[in-house]
């Protein structure tokens, strides 16, 4: 595992809670504005950054995700910018991990090799690719191994029965659990399916899971970080990136209101496990 | 051709749904389980006697096949050079060639008990042909196609609708093909329980370029019967339009190893390729990687997919099946393209000389055969691909025409 991940999961741990990961893409509503609302991430109480590399067919996202990814795009966005984001923040945030999210076309486009050289000098802990399932694992994931980033599999409920463990071969880092069959911020999936899947995947592998699609509140939030070792939301911050950038608001307008809406999350997830705490004193 | 051509090439795709470097399976983990059922029931299907009477039944009784194989003699004239042969897959019940496969695939959907089906449409004939197949079966149908689409195909959308289909105007991305097809992975994405994607051409993640090809080579393996029959003798060239290359795939697979027959491809130029405005994914694209293949696609230096531009709905799409763009590289297709006013001038033209309105789709290839069949012999035989009929296109065709003085 990568070491930063590896303390974030270590420090969630020690104090009792689960981590809190947020997406947001690359140069969304445009690059400037990007790395002041990751600023404000962190400064939100944020463990793990999940950067979007803008694609034009995001095929596993909905309409939340398509628009950021195109308001990045037409932003001028490209792979190349999303990776001087990541160098930038990596700068300012020694310790925050940070993965890259996104569709293979433009890394293939890019260059495999190019990019994970890319990629890891960026100071980038790991890699999301969602449309490259393990039966793809020559194009980016075996060559992925000569490089410090962890390669992070997605498990899905229709992964769950026997091609579990076949998935789970070459996983590192952590398991990002889809809860939902479906794409990004649209349902959200009920707390005892998401609890079984957990629980199944822990029998297969050692790993930190770590849940999201669908998450919308505080509550919901902090409750399925509590079920694994942490939670992933994104359509809902891009939500709110959306609405400013339609009021026109101004970039620091906008990174505030997006750092305390998830410090909405982060607080709810830290007390959660306090209330927890509580209970057990009883 | 030079000597690292394969001994045959009707081998592909390899076990991983290769051909070449192109093909395989780039879907998001949701979708993994579901092709790899597909494709299990697939492999079984293929050799199942009952799955091959039933479609072969359905095929001669409820389509109309074979389809006739028709010497085009007024055409031939005009062009003033081989003797064109028409295959005649506009008189398939619903129009066009898309029936062909989808009556494979929603018998596979039966056989796998599935109840409802997912369809993308361009032009619309593939939807129209998915909600006859789900009629006549007893499945329920929701087609995604393009908002654009949906104004310049209306026709195809009220016949969709009658039939009992529900049809999603698509308005994400560009709202044509391409996010018609975004939109129904999306959707399947979300349903992988009860529905089945019936996909309209021989592209999407594998077994599917497979699976749609080996529906559609009904087209070529009787065209082959048909002209030894009327001629005694194999053609010299085979022309056939492409979008994603489905209705070209099923005339030409059957013809691959016959390398004595030069194969055309006709893609959509749009206002010319220099213009940037086109669909010609081979002509004028890259390989990469979009709806579950690799393939040619038209795309910029970051890897961001272009549109596409052409008249014909139906040819409007970035990309191309992967095994046009395997036949592409090592040279076994030759990939020409015709552009929105030369398809224009054959439209017109195979209607007044033949009493044959085709579809702007193979008005493309007909365009293509006005250029080639000149510069061959009398005596040597094409055969193209009359792949739809345009009554569909009539009310986008029509005021252009008129526009030219033509009717
Ligand atoms: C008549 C006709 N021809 C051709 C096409 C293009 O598809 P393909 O290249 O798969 O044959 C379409 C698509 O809608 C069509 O309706």
């Amino acid at each position: 595992m990568s070491s930063r991940l590896a303390a974030s999961f270590a420090k969630a741990k020690q104090e009792n809670r689960g981590i809190l990961g947020i997406f947001v893409s690359a140069g969304d509503p445009d690059a400037n504005a990007s790395i002041k609302i990751l600023d404000g991430l962190v400064e939100s109480g944020v463990d793990m950054i999940e950067l979007g590399m803008p694609f034009s067919d995001p095929m596993a996202d909905g309409p939340a995700i398509q628009a950021a990814s195109l308001r990045a795009i037409k932003s001028g966005m490209t792979l190349k910018g999303s990776l001087e984001i990541a160098c930038q923040f990596r700068e300012k945030h020694p310790d925050i991990p940070l993965i890259l999210m996104g569709y293979y076309n433009p890394i293939y486009r890019y260059g495999v090799e190019p990019f994970l050289e890319d990629a890891q000098a960026a100071g980038a802990d790991g890699l999301i690719i969602v449309d490259l399932p393990p039966e793809e694992d020559k194009e980016l994931c075996e060559p992925s191994h000569n490089s410090e980033m962890d390669y992070i599999r997605l498990i899905t409920p229709t992964t769950l029965g026997d091609r579990l463990p076949f998935v789970l071969e070459k996983a590192s880092g952590f398991i990002y659990y889809v809860s939902i069959a479906g794409i990004t911020g649209t349902k959200s999936a009920q707390m005892e399916s998401i609890s079984n899947a957990i629980n199944r995947i822990k029998q297969v592998s050692d790993l930190p899971v770590v849940t999201g699609f669908g998450i919308r509140t505080a509550e919901q939030a902090a409750h399925i970080a509590s079920l694994g070792n942490g939670a992933i939301v994104g359509s809902a911050v891009v939500e709110i990136i959306a609405e400013s950038d339609a009021q026109n608001l101004s970039v620091e307008e906008t990174a505030k209101k997006v750092s305390d809406y998830t410090k909405s999350l982060a607080d709810a997830i830290s007390s959660h496990n306090a209330e927890k705490k509580i209970f057990k004193l009883f | 051709m030079n000597e690292t051509q394969p001994n045959s090439f009707q081998t592909m795709p390899d076990e991983n749904g290769r051909f070449g470097i192109h093909g395989g399976r780039f879907v998001a983990e949701t979708l993994m389980p579901l092709i790899l059922q597909v494709e299990a029931a697939y492999n079984e299907a293929k050799i199942d006697p009952v799955f091959n009477e039933r479609l072969l039944y359905f095929q001669k009784h409820y389509v109309g096949r074979p389809s006739p194989l028709f010497f085009a003699e007024r055409l031939t004239e005009q062009y003033g050079g081989a003797k064109l042969y028409l295959k005649r897959d506009e008189l398939n019940h619903t129009g066009a060639h898309k029936i062909n496969n989808v009556l494979g695939q929603a018998l596979l959907a039966k056989k796998m008990g599935k109840t409802k089906i997912i369809a993308e449409t361009g032009a619309g004939q593939h939807g129209v042909a998915t909600a006859t197949a789900c009629a006549l079966f007893n499945l329920e149908c929701e087609v995604f196609m393009g908002a654009e689409d949906v104004k310049r195909q209306k026709p195809n959308v009220d016949r969709m609708r009658l039939l009992g289909a529900t049809v999603h105007p698509v308005t994400s991305g560009t709202s044509t093909l391409k996010d018609a097809m975004n939109e129904a992975l999306r959707y399947w994405v979300a349903h992988p329980d009860t529905h089945f994607y019936i996909i309209g051409t021989v592209a999407g993640p594998h077994p599917y370029p497979e699976m749609v090809r080996n529906f559609q080579s009904v087209i070529g393996k009787e065209a082959k019967e048909q002209l030894i029959e009327a001629e005694g003798r194999l053609p010299d060239a085979l022309i056939a339009c492409i979008g994603g290359g489905s209705n070209a795939l099923g005339l030409f697979y059957p013809f691959l190893d016959d390398t004595d027959v030069t194969i055309y491809g006709v893609e959509a130029a749009g206002m010319g390729i220099d213009s940037g405005m086109h669909a010609a994914s081979l002509t004028g694209g890259t390989p990469g990687i979009l709806h579950g293949n690799r393939t040619y696609l038209l795309q910029d230096d970051d890897g961001q997919i272009v549109d596409a531009h052409s008249i014909s709905a139906g040819l409007d799409y970035p990309g191309i099946g992967p095994e046009h763009s395997w036949l592409h590289d090592i040279g076994r297709v030759n990939y020409v393209s015709a552009t929105d006013e030369e398809a224009l001038v054959q439209f017109h033209l195979c209607s007044r000389v033949e009493g044959i309105i085709p579809a702007l789709e193979p008005s493309h290839a007909l365009a293509f055969a006005a250029k080639q069949l000149p510069l061959m012999d009398k005596e040597q035989i094409v055969i193209l691909n009359m792949c739809g009929r345009g009554d569909k296109d009539l009310e986008a065709v029509l005021p252009k025409l008129d526009e030219r003085g033509l009717l």
